[in-house]
């Protein structure tokens, strides 16, 4: 059941032939088969699962149902769910119930869609490997002594474990496209705005993206059809007209300009990766693509830039934790500060604090213009590449990652290279595009993942991009041995 | 040697909306404790502002009020800094970009000098919670329902120079805001809040350091704090000493100021713009609208009455000094038909504003309406009652008893006019005392009063007093 | 650019986290790691280049001014760490 596409798991819900409850209960058996092992997810919900299934049952039978009624979904730790624990995979809401719905959760919940648990991550979603969880570190499915990505690492691992058909990510600086990478799913981070934060536990305000993980890009535009729409709550959600994701699946893509930057193959990039790339760019050139040359000059800027930014936002993010109407708070406090201080150094894991204090530092008196100010100004230069090089070609294309998944604890301890790798993501975020990531092979015995970004709005091209290329491969159809 | 004042003022004008400034939770005053505070106000995980339309009309009224430049694109920052009443950690403010820019506010003095002080700017915020003391022992309560309530931080160059400037500055702002309709100006509610950054310098010396008073509720302690304020600097600076940059607070009761003991180390707010926020843009069809319905400011009213109903300036300004007494004036004018609106404005100064004041009443649950005191006036310019019986008919009115014609009506109060019962009534007083007409002829013309008075007397008040002194005369130079 | 115990003290205190005496070279070491990294963009020519706060060229919604928020403390506060008479509790403050 678990090797379905989306669409035929629906067909076979609405026919009959299958029910939500026994497709939930397949995924249920499964995570707990598997997930003791994977460290998949924080929490998981049978009993409320199972409940959601049994109401989608009924949907079902009487004519009232969606597309993707009655199909189970595992969301990130991050999105809030009433009454259920959302801990942000922090120590500081280990005992967070969440008292209200994240938007997207509302929306897939008004769907019929049976919430099968929630996923690991790094906490407060800073990182790139999901070993900065208070709940351990995620294992990637493909090698259990590789991580998953991050910080989406355990909506990634559960995509390609089969544990669950359909999960949410979030992606402030590629942590939904790195994961699929390193995990062989596919992902898409939409257009910023595109998706309701609202109840989405913030990171940095101005990147944090929502988007849908999945096994194909197919499974993934249906899922975004779902997700995606405009939220009065949040000042940052477009109000655009109601778009339908799946409306260009089945396009032909002759005399689509594909643009390769020159600067994505320089050193750093692992060999078999860009032997990986290289293949599938080509592999879309026989799909009627053409490749041109394109050019992202500010794109070595994007990662320090990035890295002032949203630390800066998370800073004043995270200053609600202060162990006084939620979340954990010190034993026995001796005063206001006291109370602060502790909260807050115990209830946070260390990259957090370290982001924290980086962030104030970037914007304390004295440091602003020469930190803050000038990460803005390149902002905005490297949207201007963007815009640039959309002038010339339809996407651009390249690597997610500049390797494979890496070992677990391999660079927990060096921050900065942790940070460097994300420097084919990161200009994506900093210009709120939206940008693909399907499976497009292995390198050193574990999934690549093809990046395709491209300008504002054009989720549903890249979603048929993503659906062509795996017409004519099946990557995103393989799966670790010992799950299938 | 002489001493120069600087004094600059922040005013926080709480608006007058239904909802917060981000959020959908009320803001009505003295809820129970955090039934007001929804999740934004309380700064949970995930949630997000959307700004509330209402703050947009408000705002540009004031700046239209204060003839200033409209901040046609604002930006939300957050000023960084932890406190327990302000459940984010930061608080979502106004830096670079304010929605009202420069403008400005004419004062009069008591002297009637006149003087222009600047406004800097005035930019839009959200207010704290509050903490509340002794619900448990040793601990601290804190209570969101204001977390999140609209504000004006309205914020004045450092124009004046002594405590009188700075409270003409201050009062002439809250009639202002009241005026708009923009705040309730209620000061014990704290709705509006007035922080005074006071220095002294010897004259033709730069700034001197300033100290900041603050939560002082009362334009009369205002005053007082200030002045001893000014008297603490100078003391300091004669005596050798420096003045100190601090949060001071004034102590009504011992007269001082002293210093709030925190800890002094310099505040670094980091403010950055408010990622969850965007530009707020003013339209030209948005100043437009606020335009349209932009009350008559209280300096144009005031001119106005002088110039259109004869009023003195006195009465003009005490008509003017609440929107609420303007507009209640100028009704009683328009019901008695304009025929005197200087009795109009002598009985809405005096009587009905005496009664108000007696009983702590508002117009707007005043006994008596507009409607009603124009009736009675309407009767006194009619001749069918006179002045002195007026101020009967207005007690009975101000008890419920009735309209106007109602209480002259049950109470037989209604003025004699009819001349020939007035001439019996003459008569009778004059062929009663014959030694005191004597007296009269014989050159005594005081006695006149004397005549009246009886007169006035057999009538039970209701005789014309005009009438009464015609035929009187008449009869007695016969 | 290295930073020392002053500076780490400081941050500490503008972030409300705790470094423990033990670990302030540690700490100071690692922030010093990624301050060096923001040195890249001093190389940039940022002139007449706009800050761009914000990815969308969008501008502030409203919302209309109506009560629409229910009183949910009691659910709001049943997770709270410490709370008595409908109020959130902290140390005392002393004003």
């Amino acid at each position: 059941m678990h090797n379905l596409t989306i669409k035929q798991m629906s067909e076979k819900l609405h026919s009959g032939e299958i029910t939500s409850v026994q497709l939930t209960q397949h995924y249920l058996d499964r995570i707990s088969q598997y997930d003791a092992d994977l460290n998949a997810f924080v929490t998981v919900t049978p009993e409320l699962a199972i409940s959601m299934a049994e109401a989608a049952d009924q949907k079902l039978a009487a004519g009232d149902a969606e597309l993707l009624t009655g199909i189970p979904v595992a969301h990130k730790d991050i999105f809030c769910t009433d009454g259920v624990k959302t801990s942000c995979g922090s120590k500081m809401l280990d005992n967070f119930i969440a008292p209200y719905d994240a938007h997207v959760v509302t929306l897939m919940n008004k769907i019929g869609m049976p919430i099968l648990g929630k996923t690991n991550m790094d906490e407060f979603a800073m990182g790139s490997s999901s070993e900065s969880s208070y709940y351990g570190p995620t294992k990637n499915p493909w090698d259990h002594k590789a991580v998953p990505g991050g910080s989406s690492g355990g909506s990634a691992a559960v995509i390609a474990a089969g544990l669950a058909p359909l999960a949410t990510g979030t992606d402030t600086g590629g942590s939904v496209r790195q994961p699929a990478s390193f995990c062989g799913i596919t992902g898409i981070k939409p257009t910023y705005g595109a998706v309701s934060r609202f109840g989405i536990i913030a990171y940095a305000s101005s990147f944090d993206q929502a988007g849908p993980m999945t096994r194909s890009a197919e499974d993934s535009a249906w899922m975004l059809n779902a997700m995606a729409g405009f939220d009065e709550r949040d000042s940052t959600s477009l109000n655009r007209e109601k778009t339908d994701y799946t409306a260009e699946l089945g396009q032909s893509l002759k005399g689509l300009k594909v643009g390769v930057p020159a600067e994505y193959f320089g050193a750093g990039l692992d060999p078999e990766v860009e032997v990986v790339i290289k293949t599938a760019i080509s592999e879309v050139e026989k799909l009627g693509g053409e490749v041109v040359e394109v050019h992202l000059p500010n794109k070595d800027l994007a990662v320090p830039a990035y890295y002032v930014l949203a630390p800066a936002e998370a800073s004043a993010n995270l200053s609600r934790y202060d162990g006084v109407r939620f979340g954990y708070r010190c034993d026995q406090p001796t005063g206001l500060e006291d109370l602060y201080k502790r909260s807050r150094s115990e209830g946070f894991g260390e990259e957090v604090k370290r982001r924290i204090m980086v962030g104030a530092y970037a914007l304390s008196a004295g440091y602003y213009d020469a930190y803050y100010l000038k990460a803005q100004k390149l902002r905005r230069m490297v949207r201007d590449d963007f815009t640039k090089a959309f002038e010339s070609c339809d996407v651009i294309m390249g690597p997610v990652a500049p390797t494979s998944a890496f070992n677990i604890g391999e660079k927990s301890d060096d921050q900065v290279s942790m940070y460097l790798a994300d420097l084919y993501t990161i200009p994506v975020n900093l210009a709120g595009l939206p940008a693909l990531s399907v499976p497009a092979g292995f390198a050193n015995n574990r999934p690549v993942g093809l990046h395709i970004v491209g300008p504002y709005f054009s989720e549903a091209k890249l979603l048929n991009i993503g659906h062509q290329f795996q017409q004519v491969t099946d990557w995103h159809k393989h799966m670790p041995a010992q799950y299938q | 040697m002489s001493w120069e004042v600087v004094i600059g003022l922040e005013i926080h004008a709480q608006l007058t909306t239904k909802s917060k400034i981000f959020s959908g939770a009320s803001t009505e005053y003295g809820a129970a404790p955090n039934s007001q505070a929804c999740p934004i106000d309380a700064g949970m995980p995930g949630m997000l502002p959307v700004l509330n339309h209402a703050v947009l009309g408000k705002s540009i009224m004031l700046g239209l009020a204060l003839d200033a430049e409209l901040g046609m694109r604002s930006v939300f920052d957050r000023k960084n800094y932890f406190y327990p009443d302000s459940p984010k950690g930061y608080q979502t403010t106004q830096m670079d970009f304010p929605i009202v820019g420069q403008g400005k506010l004419e004062i009069e003095l008591e002297d009637g000098t006149k003087k222009v002080i600047g406004v800097t700017r005035a930019h839009l915020e959200e207010d704290a919670g509050k903490s509340v003391h002794g619900i448990v022992p040793g601990q601290t309560g804190i209570d969101l329902n204001r977390s999140g309530t609209a504000l004006l931080e309205i914020v004045s160059d450092p124009d004046m120079s002594s405590a009188k400037e700075a409270v003409a500055y201050a009062k002439k702002m809250h009639e202002l805001v009241q005026y708009l309709g923009i705040c309730d100006g209620n000061m014990q509610e704290g709705s509006f809040r007035v922080d005074s950054n006071v220095s002294v310098r010897r004259p033709g010396e730069p700034l001197g350091t300033r100290a900041e008073l603050k939560n002082i509720n009362s334009f009369k302690f205002i005053e007082k704090a200030i002045e001893i304020e000014i008297e603490r600097q100078i003391e300091v600076i004669e005596s050798g000493g420096k003045v100190v940059q601090e949060t001071r607070l004034y102590d009504s009761e011992k007269d001082i100021t002293r210093s709030m003991r925190t800890k002094e180390e310099a505040n670094d707010y980091r403010y950055f713009p408010c990622p969850d926020l965007l530009p707020v843009i003013i339209t030209e069809a948005d100043v437009e609208a606020v335009r349209v319905v932009m009350p008559e400011l209280p300096d144009a009213k005031r001119a106005r009455f002088v110039s259109d109903f004869n009023l003195s300036d006195y009465d003009a300004a005490v008509l003017t000094g609440s929107r609420a007494m303007a507009e209640f004036f100028e009704k009683v004018v328009a019901l008695t038909d304009a025929k005197d609106p200087k009795m109009c404005a002598n009985w809405a100064t005096s009587g009905f504003s005496a009664a108000l004041n007696r009983d702590g009443l508002s117009i707007e649950n005043a006994p008596v309406s507009a409607d009603m005191l124009a009736g009675m006036i309407s009767r006194i310019i009619d001749n069918s009652i006179s002045g002195k019986i007026a101020k009967q008919v207005f007690d009975a009115m101000w008890q419920g008893e009735g309209s106007a014609d109602e209480i002259i009506e049950s109470k037989g109060l209604k003025q004699i006019t009819d001349t020939g019962a007035i001439e019996a009534l003459v008569d009778d007083v004059l062929a009663n005392n014959p030694d005191q007409v004597e007296a009269y002829k014989g050159g005594q013309e005081k006695m006149m009063g004397y005549f009246v008075g009886q007169i006035m007397k057999a009538s039970g008040g209701q005789a014309n007093p005009g009438q009464v002194n015609k035929l009187l005369t008449a009869k007695l130079k016969a | 650019m290295s930073l020392g115990k002053t500076e780490v003290e400081y941050i500490s205190r503008l972030a409300q986290i705790e470094v423990r005496e033990d670990d302030v070279d540690g700490v100071a070491a690692k922030l010093s790691n990624i301050l060096d990294l923001f040195t890249q963009m001093e190389a940039a020519d940022t002139q007449g280049i706009e800050p761009m706060a914000h990815p969308l060229d969008a501008v502030q919604r409203f919302r209309a001014d109506v009560v629409t928020e229910v009183d949910q403390h009691e659910k709001l506060q049943a997770i709270a760490p410490s709370a008595a008479q409908a109020h959130y509790l902290v140390p005392q403050v002393i004003e």
